[in-house]
């Protein structure tokens, strides 16, 4: 291995999840944290410890100069970004690298590149990865979308070429209904952008969100089968599986391997994910956008195969060679993610950044917490409201949610407000147990009153 | 005299958004339920307002600074 002194500029449960991973590889650990984080669990547990900066996260942990700066003090030859904060940060990257030391991620170059929308669509039309279809590029007339419309089929999405955001978005079912829709939307784009050019897009209603995990070494690359993640609040993912269960075994096989042929094509190194959007009337599904990072959802798909993917993210980073081949990889069972959220959800979710005065974790097969809490440990205000993931493993989904449900009501945290009502409504609910579900699915369920203080 | 408390602990602000102008001044008058300021609590903003009325004397709790639960952030005089 030739890292030897891994810096971890992130906090919280991935932090610790990083930390455990680098141990087992005989790696000396040094973590990162601000003022307001001297307690944290990571910072414990690792050989070495090192401050950053005050609370607010804009001074500390997104930093740059100050990380880059810290890593390099502290002798550290490889950084670790995590999720969020500036995993996704291409400057941050090459920053690092720069310093001489190993970014635990792609190379700049790529994150830039699968970063911006545009280029990677273009990636992933090239590597022959179905995207969301549409016009290629601007249109003009009203008769210019009648004919895009026609060829690539309705409903179609009518959306201003210029600006961003919901401005004029239409949606037409029919010819009739575009030339109706068209002249308006370009009206509308006209007022509020002063460029009436339109882009069409077929649109896809109640799509389920469904990922794909890759890990590559630059050359090779392989994928750890899919997740399937539709049940979402606010765009945040709020319960994850391992596997999609709604897929057939023929779209399966070919969802991974268009995955895997992207993240060659753009010689991927380090633990990736590829968002597609699924349209389960049609079974057809859409590359959205690539997450260049490990996901908090990681470790559903590391009980269904039996993998540790920071493990192997720091190895690829570290510059060997995958240490599987595809064949290799097996998938057994279901798996189910929870997220343990420091908010009341009887009250819109509001935070609820409190002290853990007891803490009980459920435990048995197949069962795993992956957090940073302890007893007497006060979770600080100024970050993520994630306080950890509970994760199941049974033999197929229905097993799995029977599990969650014992899981989480053996699972006490005092002292805090979570969102485990919120998981136990879910796993007692019908069309959670059916299936039936997709990403405009939560929030109405939640304003029809699904989730309320006396059910409890 | 009397105290706007902070609800929930966070970062306070004095203003809407860093280009704004604080929400008070002193000599303002106050009415029950006027936003004094925003506290953030993991990412999420929450407005803070005055349980009483009265006239804005000062912000006694520093713009963008960690506050805790039931820290005064502002004084009113009646």
């Amino acid at each position: 291995m030739p890292i030897k002194r891994l810096f971890i500029a992130n906090r919280g449960e991935i932090a610790v999840r990083i930390v455990k991973a680098a141990k087992e590889l005989g790696i000396t650990t040094i973590q990162a944290h601000s003022d307001a984080d001297k307690d944290m669990l990571a910072v414990r547990m690792a050989d070495e410890a090192v401050t950053i900066g005050p609370a607010a996260a804009k001074d500390s942990y997104l930093n740059v100069d100050r990380v880059v700066e810290a890593a390099k003090a502290s002798g550290a030859d490889a950084v670790h970004p995590g999720y969020g904060f500036l995993a996704e940060n291409a400057g941050f990257a090459k920053a690092v690298t720069e310093a001489g030391m190993i970014f635990v991620g792609p190379a700049a170059s790529t994150i830039e590149r699968m970063g911006d929308k545009v280029a990677a669509r273009q990636a992933a039309e090239a590597a022959g990865v179905p995207v969301v279809p549409g016009s290629k590029g601007r249109v003009e007339t009203v008769d210019e979308a009648a004919l895009i419309a026609g060829a690539v089929g309705y409903p179609m999405m009518i959306k201003a070429s210029a600006g961003g955001g919901g401005r004029g978005i239409r949606i037409a079912n029919s010819e009739d209904e575009l030339r109706e829709l068209a002249p308006m939307a370009q009206a509308e784009a006209n007022a509020a952008f002063g460029d009436g050019g339109l882009y069409l897009e077929r649109a896809i209603k109640s799509p389920r969100h469904i990922e794909v995990q890759i890990v590559g070494d630059g050359t090779r690359a392989v994928h750890f089968y899919e997740r399937e993640c539709s049940l979402q609040r606010r765009r945040q993912k709020v319960w994850e599986e391992a596997g999609a269960d709604c897929l057939d075994e023929a779209t399966r096989d070919e969802l991974c391997r268009t995955a895997v042929a992207l993240a060659e094509a753009v010689h991927y190194r380090g633990a990736g994910t590829l968002e597609y959007l699924y349209d389960p009337g049609t079974n057809e599904f859409y590359f959205i956008e690539m997450n260049t990072r490990i996901q908090v959802e990681h470790p559903v798909t590391e009980m269904v195969t039996g993998f540790d993917l920071v493990k192997e993210m720091i190895r690829v980073c570290g510059g060997e060679p995958l240490s599987v081949s595809q064949d290799q990889i097996k998938r057994s069972g279901h798996a189910i993610e929870v997220r343990l959220n420091a908010e009341d959800p009887f009250m819109q979710f509001l935070p609820f950044p409190g002290k853990v005065e007891r803490l009980k974790l459920p435990e048995g097969d197949g069962i795993r917490v992956d957090h940073f809490m302890y007893e007497g440990y006060q979770i600080p205000p100024f970050y993520d409201s994630l306080i950890g993931k509970l994760i199941v493993h049974g033999r197929d989904r229905a097993d799995a949610i029977a599990k969650m449900s014992r899981a989480l009501n053996s699972l006490e945290i005092d002292g805090l407000k979570t969102t485990v009502p919120l998981h136990k409504a879910l796993a007692r609910d019908a069309d959670v147990a059916a299936d039936a579900f997709h990403t405009q699915w939560l929030e109405p369920w939640l304003d029809a009153g699904n989730l309320s203080s006396e059910q409890m | 005299m009397s105290q706007v408390l902070s609800p929930l602990p966070g970062t306070f602000y004095v203003k809407p958004s860093p280009e704004a102008k604080p929400y008070k001044a002193k000599g303002d008058v106050v009415a029950v339920g006027d936003v004094i300021g925003l506290v953030e609590v993991m990412k999420t903003f929450i407005e803070v307002k005055s349980e009483k009325a009265g006239t804005f004397r000062e912000y006694v709790a520093d713009d963008a600074c960690p506050v805790s639960a039931g820290q005064p952030v502002a004084s009113l005089e009646f």
